[in-house]
């Protein structure tokens, strides 16, 4: 035979591999893919079983039954100044007691320690972790971005209510927020 | 053997694909789509990288010889653990399957060569640009990455020390010639089967080796996703693991995990395949339960998908998740034991001798399993709060790496080297070899158990004074593994240079149609398929 030339068997080999290449290949996009799917879907999962801790992003509506006064739960709040953002962060009262169903408000003091303007974003997040969906906030500072000009202080409000089918082992809520700066990729 | 020279003189007017043969040289190596070649230089690329990764490990264990700082500063010493890791898992471990499996597979299943030769040679010579990034990157201004092998982040993202690009295209490069690795052995085991090779009758060395190239194809691309992200956090300001924009640094290890527990068994299912050949052989007896290790195996790989989360107990999971991923990583332990239980009965009241091939498997098995053990002890979530990145953690994954794939893969060199060379090895050296490596190997891990339960954290160049008396035993443990497998070193080459001619089934117990070929194996082999009945 000629170089060059395929016998039939030949190619018929070819064709066959071919195609399992093809499927294999096919594979591996969408695993490649599912990796990046796995970031909408984690979010997902854990709104719906609030396994890790984040609460809702939005403003809740005030949807509680009465107030359950045979219930207090207490509620911790505690504040952290990620790195490099050179700001004074604190909450006004450290600790809170709350029936569930009862609205409360609650205010946090920052200041702009720098001379620079800068742009904070304060992540929050409650432990125990499964009690998150149960923390309803209906008006948050960390619902917005916070532009504080150097030197400025402001307080900012958080308005919550705790649901009354919040688990009954649970007494103590601690919600804990953390100030990042974002200025740089709110600019870009 | 005949009929074997008549085939190879039919290649030489026929064939086109296999022209290269004629080359010489560095040409030879450079442009082979030939599989023992290709078998060759995955093979020493990866004993290359075993020393180098080796010699990080003896500054390691230099630096933990005693308490306080001697030799390196806290942030070096980091790069060193995570290129070691890197090194060992990426260039080490799985390039010596890879090169097993181009070596092998086509010879067992009366191919005459991998399916896509000329993938094969492009998936091997990316591999040393790969680890020359990373390599390379001791020597930036950056330094190396630093964030262990498992780059967690936001180590690697907003705490990295500038290596994390470096890294990421590494590790790209290293998952690309995996990926078309792992493709060419499927391709080849599904098409290129000699006739009357029905998928259960191929050998079991065959069968782990489809598997595992399942594994790769499914989580390779996942790491190499991840490592995307990583990089766009880092230089490109998203925040897929960033709390400020909306991430979640825990999702980093979701997702690397996801990747990470099928990658340990992509590490450990071939030392499976390669004990499986070798232990019938030297015990004269059929492999025990060949049906129930093929499903045994299969099991382990569905099993590694959902165990993922065990790695995480201590990031603050729900008693719900931390029982489930508890009760699935436990479960793994059942074709895990099917599979010790039947290597046991292969041996029981078989002719057994002890061949330095047979030796190191055996070593295998009772220390394989030594290393399950420890990782049951880890996945009762617990006692894992107690464990979790201690020593126990890094002798437990020592004893399935290192005692469990790398002695397999010893195990596997010994036995097969007469193929390969033509010669026999030299017995003493390579016994030598082994009682060496035996008893420095547990000198070096077995007391990281202990230091471990104390409460010694990895992956820190400093100690409390308790731990400096082991320590010191550990480090002279590693010394003495290391100078070690130089001696394997020479029995190679010693092997490669002369020694006792090799008959074609060196063996009398081995089966396969490897050992119907001459010893060394001719360039081609099996033009003709063999007839199997």
């Amino acid at each position: 035979m000629d170089k060059g030339t395929e016998t039939a068997p030949q190619k018929n080999q070819k064709n066959a591999n071919t195609k399992v290449v093809k499927k294999l290949l096919l594979t591996v996009f969408a695993m490649f893919g599912f990796g990046f799917a796995l970031v909408p879907l984690y979010d997902i999962f854990c709104d719906i079983t609030g396994l890790n801790g984040k609460t809702n992003d939005v403003a809740a509506v005030y949807a509680a039954d009465g107030i359950d006064t045979s219930r207090t739960i207490k509620v911790q709040f505690i504040t952290r100044t990620a790195k490099g953002i050179p700001w004074e962060f604190e909450p006004v009262i450290n600790e809170i007691s709350v029936h569930p169903g009862e609205m409360k408000f609650v205010n946090f003091y920052v200041k702009n320690n720098s001379q620079r303007d800068i742009i904070g974003q304060a992540v929050p997040s409650v432990s125990p972790g499964i009690a998150a969906g149960y923390f309803q906030k209906i008006e948050c500072f960390c619902f917005e971005q916070q532009p504080l000009k150097g030197g400025e202080d402001v307080e900012m409000g958080l308005q919550f209510y705790v649901d009354l089918d919040l688990p009954p082992e649970i007494t103590t809520l601690t919600l804990s927020y953390t100030l990042y700066d974002i200025t740089g990729k709110v600019d870009s | 053997m005949t009929t074997e020279t008549v085939n190879e003189s039919l290649d030489e007017s026929h064939d086109d694909e296999h022209h290269d043969h004629k080359m010489t040289g560095i040409k030879r190596w450079l442009y082979t789509t030939n599989h023992k070649d290709i078998g060759t230089l995955y093979l020493w690329f990866s004993f290359i990288m075993f020393l180098t990764g080796g010699a990080l490990a003896m500054v390691i264990r230099m630096e933990l010889f005693q308490p306080g700082l001697q030799i390196v500063e806290p942030d070096f010493f980091n790069q060193l653990t995570t290129v070691h890791g890197l090194i060992m898992v990426f260039g080490a471990i799985m390039p010596a399957f890879t090169g097993f499996a181009n070596w092998l597979i086509p010879m067992m299943i009366g191919a005459p060569d991998m399916a896509l030769p000329r993938m094969n040679n492009w998936s091997f010579w990316i591999l040393p640009f790969a680890f020359a990034i990373l390599i390379g990157s001791f020597f930036m201004e950056s330094g190396a990455p630093n964030f262990g092998w498992t780059f967690y982040a936001p180590l690697s993202t907003t705490y990295s020390n500038g290596s994390t690009a470096f890294f990421v295209f590494a590790v790209h490069i290293m998952g690309i010639s995996s990926i078309m690795g792992a493709i060419n052995i499927v391709v080849t085991i599904m098409n290129l089967r000699a006739p009357g090779m029905t998928y259960m009758k191929m050998p079991l060395f065959v069968w782990t080796f489809f598997i595992t190239a399942y594994l790769l194809i499914a989580v390779m691309p996942v790491l190499a996703g991840v490592v995307t992200m990583v990089l766009t956090d880092t230089y490109f300001g998203t925040s897929f693991f960033d709390a400020a924009g909306g991430g979640d640094p825990v999702m980093f290890q979701h997702i690397f995990w996801f990747f990470g527990h099928p990658e340990v068994y992509i590490m450990i299912l071939p030392a499976f395949g390669i004990v499986s050949t070798i232990i019938p052989a030297f015990s004269r007896k059929q492999l025990f339960g060949y049906t129930s290790m093929v499903y045994a195996t299969a099991s382990i790989a569905f099993l590694s998908f959902i165990v993922w989360a065990h790695h995480m107990f201590t990031t603050g999971m729900p008693l719900a998740g931390e029982l489930f991923f508890m009760y699935a990583t436990m479960l793994i332990a059942v074709p895990t034991g099917v599979k010790v239980f039947n290597w046991v009965a292969t041996m029981w009241r078989g002719s057994m001798t002890f061949e330095v091939p047979m030796l190191f498997s055996i070593a295998f098995v009772i220390l394989f399993t030594i290393g399950g053990f420890s990782g049951l002890m880890l996945a009762l979530t617990p006692v894992d709060f107690q464990y979790h990145d201690t020593y126990f953690v890094v002798a437990h994954f020592h004893y399935v790496l290192v005692t469990g794939s790398l002695f397999s893969i010893y195990a596997g060199a010994y036995y097969w080297l007469p193929k390969w060379t033509g010669h026999m090895y030299n017995d003493s050296l390579a016994k030598w070899h082994f009682w060496c490596s035996l008893i420095s190997v547990n000198l070096l891990f077995f007391p990281m158990h202990f230091l471990g339960l104390a409460g010694m954290p990895r992956r820190i160049p400093d100690y409390a004074l308790q731990f400096a008396d082991f320590n010191k035993w550990v480090s002279i443990g590693g010394f003495a593994f290391g100078l070690s497998q130089l001696i394997f070193l020479a029995v190679v080459i010693k092997c490669i240079k002369g020694g006792d001619k090799a008959p074609a089934k060196p063996w009398d117990g081995a089966e396969g149609l490897e050992w119907t070929v001459a010893s060394p194996a001719p360039y081609h082999t099996f033009s003709t398929p063999p007839k199997i009945d």
